[in-house]
């Protein structure tokens, strides 16, 4: 079944987890013993209501805190299609957490407090929606049952929120806003009919007719080498098949292709999935190639039709979002993991950090801190094909690893 | 090679969960020396097996297979694992924690919930070190429990096989990070993102044989705590006043006989359990006793090793 991968975004008590469980027990995506724990965990608490948060939030200190720290995966299903909600933190000093849930995701829901309106969050929110070119946005406006369901509130807060898209470099990003309570379940999954003046979709509505393409079918062919098969037994002696993703575009038996970086060519000889031989494979497919000639071919190397070639660089200008306590320093070394692809290299400069309220690009001091976004430059030992993140999304980003703690410390999105 | 084949070929479409599947997969058997796929001889580590077959044909799967006995099996599970290895060609590394408690490692628990599941992390940790496995491929679902939703596909450990769940590595976009220092470990999720029921209907659609007890059958069973036990097996405790009926059961998920419990059902056809389980109204880990120890049962024992 299709899948649509959905991030949620908001500030602390917006009233994120309440939206995920209504869509969840709205949808009869809940489970009746699920029901009944959140139904004891409310009533320990005190609550005379459910307390959907936890259930969503999976972790003691998330529970204990009442706050999101790290990204929960949640899942349900309507007849026509499955939805994965990866429900973020709002907070700043879980950024990093926001954009690992927000890169894998098609769709982003903002959620706004009518009571409180366009706050700072909002900003950094739909600024990581941006660079990240999630395409579709929902502006959800929650807790109109507070706001007596008042349709200034709703038309104000939307005039702000157009005044902050006036200022996005993400002229294609459908931006659409729905009044909502969560709590009393207005607009979320059935129409309310407290708001009249409200003709358009509810949340549910809106996702089912959102087109499910995943990052990896935007843009030309890009096929990073994983593994090499080399079977040996009798019946496949000479089988030499190259295991990958095909992300952008697709693959046809008899295209004419390079290999980067050797720059030799030949031609697609076939394309198996499984025991199965193709003619031709889409975007997002895991299948295993052959070529015509015998080429020298690694992990780590990339396929691409021959006229479709990427850029081949070794300086890289990179908006990078930090994630790592230790601050990212020009001199500094980091590996480089760019699709299969792993590169030793240095960090030439620390350009300008950009700020999340859209109010344009900082003088820095030359550093990089924690949750923070700003303009690399990067010298790599060895070159990278590749293409811009606006391009193609895989094969435009990359992440940069510590050599010391071998953790993932940035994500860099190619200018 | 296999021309006759192409002629007809088509064009292939991915299942996206499929294929992400078996992307890592690929990337388990690139980044690391010594994986090993933990297999229980479940549904969910049977569908690993075949998305592992799928994901290095024509190859043979390129790790061992290992199973964790806690010596309280459904006797069906492990007729069917060593069918299944022998199948396939593939290796099957068995250890026991019966031996853990033998070595005075762990203790047995005792009374009326005693269960071997949470002695498993012991006798897992060990042979991690005794084998030196840089990876462990497990069918953890993100969708099973509300810690198991915080995982990474790519789960680092440190070399006491601890979790720590506050300060996970940021996983983007595709891009798995397998970088780790001798004596961690990365335990591997490739289904992470599926759902029990898309485990269900990939198994349907595949036409994976599963073990007999997934299937309704007779069984001689009792009641306890409104939970269908098996009565045939004297490792789960029975009290004297907890009566034997026969009933026609079950098993939705297969973990420690003592911790698992049946479901009353007729569904003796794949289709009759795929059906069952879109209408169920109880979630998978309802029948599972362990989990309800505590509100944090699981992220407890996953901060201490378990997988």
């Amino acid at each position: 079944m299709e899948v649509l991968k959905i991030a949620t975004a908001g500030s602390v008590d917006d009233g994120k987890s309440t939206l995920i469980g209504r869509l969840l027990y709205d949808t009869h995506s809940l489970t009746d013993d699920k029901i009944e724990a959140i139904r004891n965990s409310s009533r320990k608490k005190g609550y005379d209501y459910l307390d959907f948060s936890l259930a969503t939030d999976g972790l003691v200190a998330e529970r204990e805190q009442g706050i999101t720290i790290d990204v929960a995966h949640i899942y349900f299903s309507t007849a026509e299609r499955s939805y994965i909600i990866a429900d973020t933190p709002g907070h700043v000093e879980y950024t990093r957490n926001m954009v690992t849930g927000a890169s894998t995701s098609q769709v982003a829901i903002i959620l706004i407090d009518a009571r409180k309106g366009v706050i700072e969050q909002t900003y950094r929110h739909f600024f990581i929606n941006n660079l990240l070119r999630i395409k579709d946005v929902i502006v959800a406006v929650n807790k109109m049952d507070l706001v007596g369901y008042d349709q200034t509130v709703f038309e104000d807060i939307k005039q702000n929120f157009e005044r902050l898209n006036a200022n996005s470099t993400y002229a294609e990003q459908n931006v659409s806003y729905i009044p909502i309570s969560a709590l009393k379940g207005d607009n979320v999954v059935a129409k309310s009919n407290e708001m009249p003046w409200y003709q358009g979709e509810t949340i549910l509505q809106h996702l089912g007719g959102i087109e499910s393409t995943d990052v990896n079918e935007e843009g030309e062919v890009r096929f990073s080498v994983q593994t090499v098969i080399r079977p040996k037994t009798d019946e496949f002696h000479d089988f030499r098949g190259f295991a990958g993703k095909i992300k952008g575009g697709n693959l046809k038996v008899g295209d004419q292709v390079t290999v980067l970086p050797s720059m030799t060519t030949s031609k697609i000889e076939s394309i198996y999935f499984y025991d199965k031989g193709y003619k031709e494979a889409e975007a997002g497919s895991s299948v295993t190639i052959t070529l015509e000639d015998e080429i020298n071919i690694a992990r780590g190397d990339m396929l691409v039709k021959s006229n479709e070639l990427p850029r081949v660089e070794k300086d890289l200008t990179a908006t990078v979002c930090w994630m790592d306590s230790k601050q990212l320093r020009p001199g500094t070394r980091y590996v480089v993991q760019h699709n299969t692809n792993r590169v030793l290299s240095k960090i030439a400069e620390v350009g300008s950090v950009i700020a999340t309220d859209f109010s344009g690009k900082k003088a820095s001091d030359g550093t990089l801190g924690l949750n923070e976004i700003g303009e690399v430059k990067i010298k790599l030992s060895k070159p990278i094909f590749s293409d811009s993140y606006i391009a193609n999304k895989s094969n435009g980003s990359f992440i940069l690893i510590d050599e010391h703690s071998n953790t993932t410390a940035g994500v860099g999105f190619i200018n | 090679m296999d021309t006759t084949e192409q002629k007809d070929a088509k064009v292939f479409r991915a299942n996206a969960l499929e294929s992400e599947a078996i992307y890592i997969f690929r990337e388990v058997v690139a980044q690391f020396e010594k994986p090993v796929l933990l297999f229980s001889g479940g549904k969910d580590s049977i569908t690993l097996v075949r998305l592992a077959q799928k994901a290095f044909w024509p190859a043979k799967i390129p790790f061992p297979l290992m199973h964790i006995d806690t010596g309280h099996n459904f006797p069906e599970t492990i007729e069917f694992r060593d069918r299944l290895v022998k199948e396939l060609g593939v290796e099957l590394i068995v250890r026991h924690v019966q031996d853990s408690i033998d070595q005075g490692k762990v203790i047995e628990e005792t009374g009326k919930y005693a269960s071997r599941n949470t002695l498993q992390t012991t006798t897992l940790l060990d042979a991690i070190e005794e084998f030196k496995f840089d990876a462990c491929i497990g069918g953890a679902r993100r969708d099973e429990e509300k810690a198991r939703a915080k995982e990474r596909i790519f789960s680092v450990r440190d070399d006491f096989g601890q979790w720590d769940e506050k300060n996970q590595r940021p996983e983007l976009f595709d891009m798995l990070n397998g970088k780790i220092e001798i004596g961690q470990n990365v335990r591997v999720f490739p289904i992470s993102n599926w759902t029990e029921l898309d485990v269900w209907n990939y198994i349907e659609q595949e036409q994976i044989e599963i073990p007999s007890i997934y299937f309704a059958h007779k069984r001689n069973t009792f009641l306890r705590d409104g939970l269908i036990w098996s009565a045939e097996d004297e490792v789960v405790f029975r009290a004297q006043d907890e009566e034997v009926q026969e009933r026609t059961v079950r098993f939705r998920t297969v973990g420690d006989m003592s911790c698992t419990a049946a479901v009353e059902s007729t569904a003796n056809t794949i289709e009759k359990v795929v059906a069952e389980i879109r209408e169920s109204k109880i979630s998978e880990r309802g029948a599972r006793i362990d989990d309800k120890r505590s509100e944090a049962a699981m992220e407890k024992r996953k901060q201490q090793g378990y997988f």
